[in-house]
Parts: structure tokens; sequence; C-alpha cells
């Protein structure tokens, strides 16, 4: 039988997670908290996704809005002045509660709290510190906590939040200032751009200090480090815009993740925006994570899978393939001898299988059997490979949308519906 | 010659000591409870002898390192028919040679060892993540399980480090085992007990639960409907991150 205390509480969690759901990042990883206080909880270092929603995200934390009141009117965003939905807001207490029972539970890794801005910036900060200080000091709880910085909050509440925060974070909402502008009156990136720029330099003087003196001198700041987002497909930036834009991100602010949201029409009344109803851009959405992992994982420029030439990503196949097909010249490479930045640039070799190539041809040459077997996805690696016992391709006859036909006639993508009008070309 | 043995691990390196000491080089081995009751070729069952045991860890912690051991616990922990014949063809090769042949990929049993053990770890991480604790009172909290492989003695580690200060309890009903961590004593128990009465999923007959759990439950439940975006459904994504058989004991998905 629930109470009307009860009704209520569940209530404020549906109204202040269903509006802090387009907040992509759900991530748990790259702290190491141990429960050195036979507290509550520690962090791993690898995260855990303890469930998945039925659009198929990860859910790692209890990512709530403290309140969904705000002073802002930003036109992509759900919680704008101006749209007519229910308010709600939690106590301080509240969040403590529902963090550390869901906790408990093996819900969650912990806590992703973000919050509208209501009355002024500190304000909201302070009170968003209270439960992350509450939580570390009063609860001992080692696990997870993600805070939202608040634009134009003051650095000593920047530099607390640090202290018990795993990681912070403040979104650049959209690729380009103009559209931030135009968008979201009273927001500029030289406001945005100054919590990240303290969060970065704080960081970067712990790990001199670190090295300095072979230990750390104080409680960890932000041990996660800092991530960011921006809608994308609200706006008119191209594809080289955005991952121009998040390469910067990276190079300068040294960035974990920079997140790519595909923007959810949820404004019927803004002539600015893509109406209700056009579909969320999901497949440029996963190109342009694509084209973030080859930044990341596969030592790739951004130069290289973006220019003034080549300003937006093919949306039938992926930013690797798209590379090699532009870059045929550099192909084919042996298997056998090619050193690992070569073999991890063939398309349909991942991180995982260039490693075991690398291991594995110690103990003699490979062949295609062995290949097929260490999970190379032979169908896209044949064009652009030689191994034992295979010459390379008919390769020099081949040319790039020759060979873009054969691979993609040998899968259905799970996008070929939505691209089915782009291979009508060939 | 077919060997058969208790389906213990000190029992399988009982076993690859007895294939060693006869030099059966066509031994195979078969878990006693994985036994087919028509079998052609000759058998032999083996017993369980620590020293054995032993002997064979230490051999091959001098060729194969920690990492090369935990392999082989690992697959084994899988339970698969036939796994112990990879790990005893691996274990031959490891013998013989002067390198370390677990980086020999283009090995198939090396390479069956690596793919077997990487499924173990990914349930064993999933597990990690899948438990759904009960409060059943008293600083109480209970879980029920039912892994494809036998991953309870890898997650234990992981769970008594999290939560220290909490009495737990997961049960692996699928291997009527469980385990169970006491916060005062802080030591892990291993408990064979039958819940007979107990339809998996729903522990209410055994035991009381905390009177704030139902709320919890249904403050999880809401959490996970009101965090989703309609508008992105994918349902071979969430299907393939959450399938079908853990649904029962994961409070988000089962039926109330």
């Amino acid at each position: 039988m629930q109470t009307p205390s009860s009704e209520r509480i569940l209530e404020k969690l549906s109204i202040l997670a269903d509006a802090a759901k387009y907040d992509v990042s759900c991530s748990s990883s790259g702290s190491k908290r141990k429960n050195h206080n036979k507290g509550l909880g520690n962090s791993t270092g690898g995260g855990i996704c303890h469930t998945y929603t039925e659009d198929g995200r990860c859910v790692s934390l209890l990512k709530i809005l403290l309140t969904n009141h705000c002073i802002y009117d930003c036109a992509y965003c759900v919680s704008r002045k101006s749209n007519d939905i229910k308010r709600a807001a939690f106590t301080v207490e509240e969040v403590v509660e529902l963090t550390l029972n869901f906790y408990k539970r093996n819900y969650i890794e912990g806590l992703f709290l973000s919050s509208g801005i209501f009355k002024n910036a500190d304000t909201t900060m302070e009170r968003l510190i209270a439960i992350a200080r509450k939580l570390r000091t009063e609860h001992r709880f080692n696990g997870y906590i993600h805070l939202k910085s608040i634009p134009g909050a003051s650095n000593a509440l920047m530099q607390e939040a640090g202290l018990y925060a795993d990681r912070l974070s403040v979104n650049l909402e959209l690729p380009s200032e103009t559209s931030l502008q135009l968008l979201a009156p009273g927001k500029t990136y030289e406001q945005i751009k100054k919590p990240m720029l303290l969060v970065s330099q704080t960081i970067q003087a712990q790990a001199n200090e670190k090295r300095l003196l072979q230990r750390a001198a104080k409680p960890l700041f932000a041990p996660a480090g800092q991530s960011t987002q921006m809608v994308i497909g609200a706006t008119p930036e191209t594809d080289k815009d955005i991952m121009y834009q998040a390469n910067a991100l990276y190079q300068n602010y040294r960035m974990k993740r920079v997140y790519y949201s595909g923007y959810i029409p949820i404004n019927p009344t803004d002539t600015r925006l893509p109406g209700v109803g056009t579909p969320a851009p999901l497949i440029r959405e996963h190109r342009l994570y694509q084209s973030d992992w080859l930044m990341r994982f596969y030592g790739f420029q951004v130069t290289e899978l973006l220019s003034d030439s080549f300003p937006q990503l093919d949306s039938d196949i992926d930013p690797k393939l798209s590379w090699a097909l532009r870059n045929l010249h550099q192909f084919p490479v042996d298997i056998n001898t090619a050193d690992y930045e070569a073999i991890l640039r063939i398309p349909g070799i991942g991180v995982q299988s260039a490693q075991k190539i690398i291991s594995a041809r110690r103990f003699g040459q490979l062949d295609v059997y062995q290949l097929k077997k260490l999970g190379v996805a032979f169908n896209r690696a044949r064009y652009f490979l030689v191994c034992r016992g295979m010459g390379p391709a008919s390769l020099g006859d081949l040319q790039d949308r020759q060979i873009k036909h054969f691979i993609l006639a040998g899968y259905r993508s799970k996008f070929s519906n939505a691209v089915s009008s782009q291979l009508s070309l060939f | 010659m077919q060997l058969i043995y208790d389906g213990s691990f000190p029992g399988l390196l009982s076993t690859i000591f007895t294939a060693y000491e006869y030099k059966l080089n066509d031994a195979l081995i078969v878990r006693t409870n994985q036994l087919q009751s028509l079998t052609l070729s000759e058998s032999m069952e083996v017993y369980t002898e620590t020293a054995k045991a032993e002997r064979v860890w230490k051999g091959l912690k001098k060729k194969i390192a920690a990492q090369g051991l935990e392999l082989i616990y690992r697959s084994y922990l899988s339970e698969l028919p036939s796994v112990e014949n990879s790990i005893l063809e691996v274990v031959r090769y490891a013998l013989q040679s002067d390198q370390n042949i677990l980086e020999d990929y283009g090995h198939s049993h090396v390479l069956t060892l690596h793919q077997i053990a990487r499924k173990v770890g990914r349930e064993k991480h999933r597990f990690e993540a899948f438990v759904r604790f009960e409060n059943i009172g008293n600083n109480w909290f209970y879980a029920d399980i039912a892994p494809d492989f036998n991953i309870l003695p890898l997650i234990a580690p992981h769970f008594k480090e999290r939560y220290a200060a909490q009495n737990w309890m997961i049960y692996d009903s699928k291997r009527k085992y469980g385990i169970q961590y006491d916060s005062v004593s802080e030591q892990i128990n291993e408990l064979t007990f039958r819940f007979e009465h107990a339809p998996a999923g729903n522990l209410s007959p055994i035991v009381q639960t905390d009177p704030d759990e139902k709320l919890y439950q249904e403050l999880w439940k809401r959490y996970f409907k009101s965090t989703n975006i309609a508008l992105r459904k994918n349902t071979k994504l969430h299907l393939q991150h959450v399938p079908k058989r853990y649904w029962r004991y994961l409070t988000e998905k089962k039926e109330s």
C-alpha cells in the first residue's frame, strides 16, 4: 500500500528522471575509489552498466535533476522556462536516500546529478555540492558521483565540487557559438568554457604536483576527469564542424569524452528547430561516435576523416572503411610484417584483433583461416590485406566504388532500410 | 581412454596428472554429471587427490604464470562440454614449449580457451551488474541468480569490497549453492542449501522483506521507465544487452 508521501516521491522521480534523460553520459569508469573506510561502495575503474533501457542505452548511474525549474529558455531543452510542463524539486535528503538505497541493492554505480538553474548559478551549484558532500562525509559513500558544473558558478564552488565528484561536466550544448546564440538566449561559449578550463587546469596542476611529490598531496580532484556534450541535428553544422569542435575540446580541455546527442524534437512551436515527428538522426550520431573512436583509439587525425572537400561522413559505410576507400594507395597491408598502426587501419580489424595478430604472428605466419578465427571481419578486410596463402586481392583492378559495392552486398547493415536511397546510386 | 572426474577443479587437475602418469595420449576427460550412458571407449574414474592437483598447479605456474592459471580456471568454470580437453591440450603445449604459448592465438586450443574465458569473464561482469539485492531486514540483503556459467567464485571479491558494511547472500538457483558475507566477521562462506518451494526470482514465500523494500523496488521500476527515450526505441539492442533469460531476476524487468 502506498502512502501519500511515497506517491509524491514516485512522481518527483518520474519528472526529474524524465528531464535528465537527454544528458547522454552514463559513464561510471575512469575512477578508482577504494572502500577504504568500511563505508558503502567503491569505484572499480571499469564502470558497470547495471541495466539497459528499451532504447538500448546503458543505465549505470541514477541520473536525475535536482529540479527542473529553470530561469533559462533554451529552445532545444525540455526544461526551458517557457515550456508548460510539471515542475518538481528534490530535497537534499531525498536525493541522498535514493542514491544510498539504490546503491545498496546493486541497482547503480552512483549518482549523476544535474539541475535546472534556479535563482542563480551559485545557489544551484551549492545545493548540488551539499548532496555530494553529505554522501561522501556523513554516509562514507565511495560510489561514483558525476556532478554537472553550472556555468557562472564561482571558482571556489567549482573547486569544492571537484573534491567530492569523480567527474565534472558542463555541456557545450551546440556545435557552434552562432547556433548557441540563436537558440539559447543568455548563454555564451565564454561562460561555458570557463568552468571547463578551470577543471582541466586543476587536474593538470594536481598531476604535476603528484609527479613532484611522488604522491597525491590532497584529496583527489575529479579523478575521472571531465566530459561534455553537443546536441547535433538541431542546427546546420556539418559533420566536419562537429568533429573539429570535438577535436578542439579533446586537445584544449583534456576531455575524457565528448558526447553527441541526436536532437529529439521536443519543441512543437519553435520554427528554428526540426519539427515534432522528425526522426532523431541516429545514423548520423552513430557515425560521429565511430569517428570519435577512430580519433581516440585508432590513431586517426580528424583531418584524415573530414575536410573541406569531404565535410559529411558517409551514412552507408563506416568512417574507417570510407577513409580506406579514399586511400587505396596505402593498401594492401601485409598482416605478417606490417606494424600495429598499419594493421589497425585495415577495415574489419579492431583493436582486439590487431593486438592478437601482433602476438600470434611471432609463432608463425598467419593464414586466412586463422584470421577469421581471431575475429577479423573478413568480408571487409579481404580487399585490404595480404597474409599467408593469400596474395594481394585483385585490388589493383578494383576501383573504390566497386569494393564498396562488393562489401555492401556481403552484409545487411542494421541501417540498410534507412540508407537505401544512397545504395541505389550504384 | 575416457577419464571421469567429479567436476571439481582439484579433480580436473588430478585427472591431468593421471593422464601424464599413465602417458594417456588419447585421454578424453569427462565430468561425471556430463557422462553419456553409452560410450564405446574404455573408461576410468579418477579420484581427486589434493597433492596431485597441487603438483600440476605448481608445474603449470612455472610455465604459464598466474595469467595462464586464471585462463584455465575461468575456462573450467564455464562447465562447457569438453572444455577439459582443450585445457589438457593447452597444458600439453605449455609443458613442452619454452615460449609464452598463451599468446599463440593461431593455436586452435589456445584460442578456444581465450574465447571461453572471455565468455566467462563477460558473464562475471554481467552479474556484477545484474545481481539485485532485496533488503530482508537486519541489514541482510539477498539476491537470487541463475548465470550461464559458474561465476559465483569470480564475483565474490567484488561484492565483498563493495558491500563491506552490509550482510549479503547471493544464491545460484541453477547450481543450488550460494555465498554469504557477514559484515562483522568479514568472511565469505559458501552455502549449499535448497529452497525447494521457492519459485525462481521470487523470494516472498520464504522471507519477510523490509517494509521499505517494496517502495524502493517501485522507485527503481519507475526510474527505469522514466529514463527511457521512447523515440529512440531499439528493441534489438535492448535484448542484446539484457537477454530475456535474465529478466526474471531483474527487478526492473520481471512481471510484478
